[in-house]
């Protein structure tokens, strides 16, 4: 393996919980500079992975680089040149907010001016520069967030890895996260993103999704929507809609149908004239048609079609 | 090289004396203890409490009971009429034990034969009842020597009085036996065990339970850095704490300091391995502040039991007694207690020195494998 290009490499890495697989021969790639957004359900092996590539957690087996690092001969070396950020914000709450930069700066071996210059540039980054003296406790959670971010790039990492980074986050702060992020990568930090969130997928260069500890799609979003609906979502606006979720899922010709909002999202088989289907069936059923037009998929009906594909 | 436990170890601080618990935690039970033990800790026996019923009515059996009523042991509070008022009282507590001078005592002493009174003891209390029978037993032999000697000046042979061994005590240490100076020592040693437990172990699982200990290890910090730094802290308050509690003992309960303070400061260092060791070792066992609770009070309970700060190790069963051999509180009582009171050196004490050594090296060792293992 060559890591030159690389910020993350692995190779079947598996991580067995006693009898519990949680992650099964993952591979994969994310190039430098890159945002790379991993998706998946609760409990698919999101954080157990992002865990084993920053050395919290010894892989089962498999092998892997991260900056360069051999994941298993290396950890402590792969530890200098990453930042980590947990769903948790794992802050001190009873520091204050320079506080709290001041003790990871230093325990990541920053001292003395460096330290000082740091804390100062990250503050003015991540805007808490006014309430530096506040209580971390005292934080509204889209604050805390930012203070996680900024202990986490103190040291200027070359990789970062944010699992759930917004999780509970209002849309606002969000939005400032992803924009903070997408700065980060054109400076050439690479992120390695894990969300739940469908509308943040959209902010990556690349995805993958993982899925019962297994990687079942990967590729740019762009990608993923030609590769996996080639053939496009109806929107259909009805009326009842639950009674007709029901009735559509019964149907052979139906590949997935799901609420959308006040409609629904109908993905047929191929080769079936979806539309045709749609309104002789509610003709019969009596059900009021408003509305019916093909869309762009959304990240969302892709991960849905991709899941309910993997369950059958 | 001890640059990141330095962070680590103010961190701690701040963290310890900005939280108001935390803070009374480390005032307030020190300063109770320390009132309670030299106050109101008291094992002399005195003033019990006791009953007379005297059925003979004459001369001998009132000097008898004026020896009761004349000592500063006992109290007469109550004068039952017959066996019934006496249950009572010990039933509702008011009295220790009873004593009744059957009728015919008096004639009985008269004709040289043996006479008997009854004693009823409520055992309830073991350890007063049993002093209080001693004073008792003293009272009474003293009472039957008069009637012996009486007996023999009657038959001309006074000259024999002098004869008989004389006890002359004299007590060293503590020469008026004050319970306080036995306990006060203790009293810091029992801090000094304590309150560092309670810190690392905190701590430790505090950072566990909010994510943040995760968050340390992805940092480059070495494991020994990240243990030193979580234990130092609370190993230095615990020092502080002993001195604190040693200059109050000494200038306000007037605990007589007679070693030498250097050795007592050697002696808590090797201590405080100990108690922060275990302190370590409960946060390897526990991942909630509550769990840590519970099994602080597990380790802490039997290891005082076991130390001989208040009961007597030489009493326990023979294979108990080799389990007090694991309580660190064990060697570092005969310590304190030793440069206290007695103002031995280091050549008596080194061989519970070396013990302290083994065991708080050993339980730092020990919970330092299990802390790193817990990490993977």
């Amino acid at each position: 393996m060559v890591g030159i290009n690389f910020a993350v490499e692995v190779e079947d890495l598996v991580k067995t919980f006693g009898d519990f697989v949680a992650v099964h021969r993952i591979r994969l790639q994310v190039r430098k500079g890159e945002i790379f957004g991993f998706l998946g359900p609760n409990g698919a092996g999101k954080s157990t992975t992002i865990r084993m590539l920053c050395g919290l957690l010894m892989p089962t087996s498999g092998k892997g680089r991260v900056a360069g690092y051999d994941l298993l001969l290396e950890p402590e070396r792969i530890k200098r040149v990453i930042g980590y950020m947990s769903q948790k914000f794992s802050l001190y709450e009873d520091l204050t907010v320079i506080e709290n930069l001041h003790f990871f700066g230093g325990i990541y071996g920053l001292k003395g001016s460096v330290l000082k210059e740091r804390e100062r540039q990250v503050l003015e980054k991540i805007g808490l520069k006014e309430i530096s003296d506040r209580l971390t406790r005292t934080l509204s959670v889209g604050l805390k967030q930012r203070l996680a971010l900024g202990c986490a790039i103190l040291h200027q990492p070359e990789i970062l890895f944010l699992d759930e980074p917004t999780a509970g986050v209002d849309p606002l702060s969000r939005r400032e996260f992803w924009s903070f992020i997408q700065e980060m990568s054109t400076q050439g930090v690479t992120s390695f993103v894990s969300t739940h969130y469908m509308d943040e997928a959209e902010y990556c260069n690349r995805l993958a999704l993982i899925y019962k500890g297994r990687i079942i799609a990967m590729g740019s979003p762009t990608d993923l929507k030609i590769k996996t609906l080639s053939h496009g979502v109806l929107e259909v606006e009805c009326e009842p809609l639950m009674g007709s979720l029901h009735l559509l899922k019964e149907k052979p010709w139906i590949l997935e149908v799901a609420i959308f909002g006040n409609s629904l999202h109908v993905i047929g088989k191929e080769g079936i004239a979806l539309e045709q289907e749609i309104s002789d069936l509610f003709q019969t059923h009596r059900i009021l048609l408003h509305r019916m037009e093909w869309v762009r998929p959304s990240l969302e009906d892709i991960f849905v079609s991709l899941i309910e594909g993997e369950r059958n | 090289m001890f640059h990141r436990v330095r962070f680590l170890f103010f961190k701690e601080l701040i963290q310890v004396f900005r939280d108001p618990r935390l803070r009374m935690t480390l005032i307030f039970p020190p300063l109770f203890q320390l009132i309670i033990f030299g106050y109101a800790a008291n094992l002399d026996v005195q003033h019990v409490p006791i009953a007379v019923r005297d059925l003979d009515q004459s001369v001998e059996s009132r000097d008898l009971i004026s020896r009761f009523g004349s000592s500063k042991y006992f109290e007469i509070v109550a004068y039952p009429e017959g066996p019934n008022d006496i249950e009572a009282l010990v039933k509702k507590g008011k009295i220790t034990f009873s004593i009744e001078v059957p009728s015919g005592f008096a004639k009985k002493i008269k004709k040289g034969e043996t006479a008997a009174i009854q004693i009823l003891v409520d055992g309830t209390e073991s350890n007063t009842a049993l002093i209080a029978l001693g004073y008792v037993s003293r009272i009474l032999s003293e009472y039957s020597n008069q009637v012996i000697f009486n007996r023999l000046n009657l038959e001309g042979m006074g000259r024999f009085e002098e004869v008989g061994v004389e006890v002359e005590h004299r007590i060293w240490f503590n020469p008026n036996l004050e319970s306080r100076y036995f306990y006060v020592p203790g009293v810091i040693a029992s801090i000094a065990f304590l309150i560092p437990i309670i810190l690392t172990a905190q701590a430790i699982v505090r950072e566990r339970e909010i994510g943040t200990l995760e968050q340390i290890m992805v940092t480059p910090i070495r494991p020994w850095e990240l243990i030193l730094g979580k234990t130092l802290p609370f190993a230095m308050i615990g020092f502080l704490d002993i001195i604190l509690i040693a200059f109050i003992g000494v200038f306000w309960f007037k605990i007589p300091f007679r070693g030498n303070p250097f050795i007592l400061l050697l002696g808590s260092l090797l201590f405080l391995m100990s108690s922060v060791g275990i302190g370590l070792f409960i946060s390897t066992i526990c991942s909630t502040q509550q769990q840590a609770q519970i099994s602080t009070f597990f380790f802490v309970m039997p290891a005082f039991i076991l130390s001989g700060f208040a009961f007597p190790l030489e009493n326990m069963p023979q294979w108990l007694q080799y389990l007090t051999y694991l309580s660190p509180l064990r060697y570092f009582l005969i310590i304190i207690r030793g440069i206290f009171l007695k103002g031995i050196g280091l050549s008596f004490l080194w061989p519970h020195m070396k013990a302290l050594a083994i065991l708080g090296g050993g339980m730092i060792t020990l919970s330092s494998m299990r802390f790193q293992k817990r990490l993977k």
